[in-house]
């Protein structure tokens, strides 16, 4: 199945393409819409941790220093939701344009106009959902989960602007997962079994069908709210006979499997760079790839572990607990067989490898978190505080983010067919290193201590922690200026960068020259077990 | 001792200490151990499930440690080439799943524990507004609000805060990104932690809550009690303490619940059984004196400044936090009373709308919440501050004509 060997491409394959801002508009070449995807999701990054940055300066102390309290919810809020569906999801599907067809030995993603389509809605539903923070009234105030009836009766005039914005970035993420499982099921260079493909493409088709399972379930929600608010129904209102618990069951439904999906491309990033920097083969290729399928089964049978609070009866809490707490089993496979990939290999610690290490460690810090919070009757006193906050930030930034980063200092030659700055590069990572650990882990404690997470002013006790996450929050901000400095930097220029530029890296992308050229694999090449993953 | 001897003694000294910091109690760096057998339990787990989270890191860590050592290209320069091992798998699969059985054995009895509300003392429904709390004996025939009681100047350590994006920019860039803002103020130990009328129960007696709520989500948390629970309009739900030792428990609202949910304290005084009978006759004489003296205020007429004077103290505690001391609002979602249409309107529309809210906003209907006298002094004030200079004059009598002709 697969590979068809004789595609039919004969149009031209020299390098000429559309010049100006056409090129980019009308463009269907994965490469470019790649970069598009990786440029808006740099630029949502900043836009939501600037946000995240303002939080933490009305933090910095105790007392309300700079805004009314109705504002910092907005900011909370739309924080979560640019970094979530703007930053963190754009970047993994700019990485899967750029490296899936490189990676299988295909010519380009399969659905190609769709792909750009995919793309140019984003910034559309983008600058909708930002525009409503200076609308009257506000923009959306009720947290990115959204909970009714806070964000049906009693969300701003706005909310329906949020709500289309929602089901622009909806059919974005729906579009280019149809994408990429057509192209891994259909695309496929001759000899790439499913099992011989590298473990990115795998964790990406996997997280595919996630998004394809539950971003319609997140429009359902949201078109739930809408018919709320405009169209008298009354799902979510228990005045009407709905049910405000139901709101949080479907949004969770989404929610869980929302959070896979934002870390099973790290983990393939983490699987490719790795076994590059150790020099020795990916340790248990096979169980990679069964873990990955069982965390994602899994994260659809764990939703109401969010919930633990809501009074769902025992046999539910008993069953979720147990569910959640088993996503520790595959998780931790992955993690051992990185250890054993680093181990008797033979390492260097270029950045990417820096960063998939530090991705390793500190993710594991959240993984423990998890389990503590997956225990539910602890839970009741980790829930909504600051522990949670800490637990789901050291998955996203240091997992999500530092697997994105990792993954463009290890691509950036390729890419744009220069070394980037190896001691800025690194200068960029144990900033980010620490920064990050400065601005995370002091929430550990504010947690534990009492502090309920999204209050925009807190008791006098929690003020030392607080200082400190604040501290690390604007280094780790401006930090992320000098890895746009260094983007920029290796764009310009820079040594040549060769076709394989770590000695110890596989995989087709590194078959062909660098930059690689705007057409790659016209002709498929032919994959054997020799030349086969990791 | 060597210097890396020393430095090692040193490090193992402050991990030593980290750990005991970590888990000494009344540590702010642990979950605290509380006062019931259900916090003190969920305490015990907590940090036995820290030790051993501790002890995989060490584990995992080290090994990974090591590995970065002894096989850098440095000092390993031919990689070994295996790439898997079908025991090591098995094993590593089969550990934490023995790990976590571990774990779910307790947390399975500790969580029955919870949820067994039954044969309680005591029934009190907890009932989150925004944003206050109501606190209901059922049995003892009482009922009060519980609000925040550290004055608005206490917490706005800003001449001027921001509600809008260019606003908020502009006073962190003008408050030197971090910097105080320009009127800080002396905050005490219970800080937004304090309430003007707590909740009272009795140490050594089960108590049930019944917790719901009136408009959105909140939740209610002690966590010295180890009780964390939602509180859903529409819905009731259960939970229970027995109180060990007397004192003062605070907690605060645990879910958004819109524009001041970090403003939503909950104060619990736990005292012995017969103080807590003596509290109960005291605050029903109270109630049975405050309904006479109603009654009696009710029949009253009051002076323009007698009314004006109550009227902006007590808009200030029930008001002022949605339509602001000034009386602009923040509009569109808490619209100003200043030249509004109600407050400028027929007395009426006014009585109607502070009496029986508006359904579907943050409005609620104050004629239960408040007295007749309250409400005559709110109206008044309302319809003749910032500029809505009525001259009208609304006397408890109107309110209660107002009420019984509805």
């Amino acid at each position: 199945m697969g590979a068809h060997a004789a595609h039919d491409h004969h149009d031209d394959h020299h390098d000429h393409k559309p010049t100006g801002i056409t090129r980019w508009l009308y463009t269907t070449n994965h490469k470019d819409i790649g970069s598009m995807y990786l440029w808006f999701a740099f630029a949502m990054f900043l836009t939501g941790g600037f946000m995240a940055l303002l939080i933490r300066a009305e933090l910095f102390q105790p007392g309300l220093q700079f805004f009314e309290p109705s504002f910092f919810n907005q900011m909370t809020t739309v924080h979560g939701l640019v970094m979530v569906f703007g930053a963190v999801m754009p970047a993994f599907t700019g990485l899967a344009n750029w490296m899936i067809p490189l990676m299988i030995g295909a010519p380009d993603m399969a659905l190609p106009r769709m792909n750009n389509w995919s793309f140019w809605i984003l910034p559309v539903a983008f600058l909708m959902l930002i525009s409503s923070l200076f609308m009257s009234g506000g923009g959306p105030n009720f947290g990115w989960t959204f909970y009714a009836p806070l964000s049906t009766t009693y969300g701003p005039p706005s909310t329906d602007f949020f709500i289309f914005s929602v089901h622009i970035m909806g059919i974005s993420s729906i579009m280019g997962a149809i994408n990429v499982i057509v192209t891994v099921f259909n695309m496929r260079a001759p000899g790439m079994t499913l099992m011989r493909m590298p473990l990115f493409v795998w964790t990406w088709l996997i997280t595919a069908f996630l998004l394809i399972m539950v971003m319609p379930v997140l429009a359902g929600a949201v078109t739930m709210m809408l018919t709320d608010r405009h169209f008298g129904t009354d799902f979510f209102n228990a005045a009407g006979g709905g049910d405000p618990v139901l709101f949080q069951h479907v949004f969770w439904f989404f929610g869980h499997p929302e959070v896979y999906i934002m870390i099973l491309p790290s983990f393939g990033i983490a699987s490719a760079i790795i076994p590059a920097f150790a020099r020795k083969p990916l340790f248990g290729y096979a169980s990679m790839v069964y873990a990955t399928a069982s965390i994602a089964f899994l994260s659809f049978v764990v939703w109401a572990h969010h919930m633990f609070t809501t009074g769902i009866p025992l046999g539910g809490e008993l069953f979720f607990m147990y569910a959640t707490m088993l996503i520790a089993v595959p998780t931790g496979v992955k993690i051992f067989n990185w250890v054993a990939t680093m181990w008797k290999g033979s390492m260097t610690f270029e950045a990417p490898m820096l960063f998939a290490i530090a991705f390793v460690v500190l993710f594991t810090i959240g993984g423990f978190s998890g389990v503590m919070l997956a225990m539910a009757p602890v839970d009741f006193q980790y829930h909504d505080t600051y522990f949670v906050v800490a637990h789901f930030h050291y998955v996203l930034f240091p997992g999500a983010i530092f697997g994105t980063i990792a993954a463009v200092y290890y691509w950036l030659p390729k890419w744009t067919g220069h070394m980037y700055s190896e001691g800025l590069a690194k200068l960029h990572f144990w900033l980010s290193m620490i920064f990050v650990n400065l601005t995370f882990f002091p929430m550990h404690f504010s947690g534990l201590a009492g502090m309920p997470r999204r209050i925009p002013d807190y008791n006098v006790m929690f003020a030392d922690f607080n200082m400190l996450s604040s501290i690390g929050a604007f280094g780790l901000g401006l930090t992320q200026l000098l890895f746009l400095w260094i983007i920029i930097k290796t764009i310009k220029g820079g040594p040549k960068a060769a076709a394989k530029p770590w000695d110890g890296a596989h995989g087709l992308e590194w078959t062909v020259p660098s930059p690689a050229p705007y057409h790659t694999f016209s002709t498929p090449p032919v994959i054997t077990d020799e030349n086969a993953h990791s | 001792m060597s210097f890396l001897s020393k430095l090692k003694a040193g490090l193992g000294l402050l991990a030593l200490s980290s750990l005991t910091a970590v888990f000494a109690n009344e540590s702010k760096l642990n979950l605290r151990e509380g006062v019931t057998e259900i916090s003190r339990e969920a305490y015990h787990l907590h940090n036995w499930v820290v030790i051993v989270m501790l002890v995989i890191a060490v584990v995992v860590f080290g090994a990974m440690a090591y590995s970065m050592w002894a096989h850098s290209k440095k000092n390993n320069p031919v990689p070994a080439k295996f790439s898997h091992s079908t025991a090591l798998e098995i094993l590593w699969t089969a550990i934490p799943f023995i790990i976590l059985i571990v774990f779910a054995v307790p947390s399975t009895k500790l969580l029955m524990k919870q949820y067994d509300t039954a044969e309680s003392d005591l029934t009190i429904v907890v009932k989150g507004y925004q944003w206050k709390w109501k606190y209901s004996y059922p049995d003892q025939e009482l009922e009060y609000f519980s609000a925040l009681a550290t004055p608005r100047d206490t917490f706005v350590n800003s001449s001027e805060l921001a509600s809008t994006p260019i606003a908020a920019i502009g006073h962190v860039l003008a408050g030197g990104v971090v910097g105080a803002g320009d009127k800080p103020t002396e905050k005490s130990a219970t800080y937004l932690l304090e309430v003007d009328h707590e909740l009272v129960i009795p140490v050594g007696k089960k108590v049930r809550f019944l917790v719901t709520a009136e408009d959105v989500i909140h939740a209610f948390w002690v966590p010295d009690f180890g009780i964390k629970k939602d509180a859903i309009p529409g819905f009731i739900n259960e939970i229970w303490a027995r109180v060990e030792k007397p004192g003062i428990y605070r907690g605060q609202c645990a879910e958004l619940c819109g524009k001041d949910h970090g403003f939503m304290p909950i104060v619990v005084r736990a005292v012995e059984p017969a103080e807590f009978d003596a509290w109960v006759a005291q605050k029903q004489e109270e109630k049975r004196i405050a309904a006479e003296d109603a009654a009696k205020a009710a029949a009253s007429s009051f002076t323009m400044e007698q009314l004006m004077a109550d009227g902006e103290k007590n808009y200030l505690a029930r008001c002022a936090a949605c339509h602001q001391p000034t009386g602009q609002g923040l509009p569109p979602t808490f619209p100003a009373l200043a030249g509004s249409k109600i407050a400028t309107g027929p007395v009426a529309g006014h009585l109607n709308i502070v009496i029986n809210g508006k359904a579907g906003t943050a409005m609620q209907a104050f004629g239960a919440q408040l007295t007749d006298v309250e409400i005559a002094s709110i109206i008044t004030y309302e319809r003749n501050a910032w500029g809505n200079n009525t001259g009208e004059l609304v006397q408890p009598a109107d309110v209660a004509a107002f009420k019984n002709g509805k």
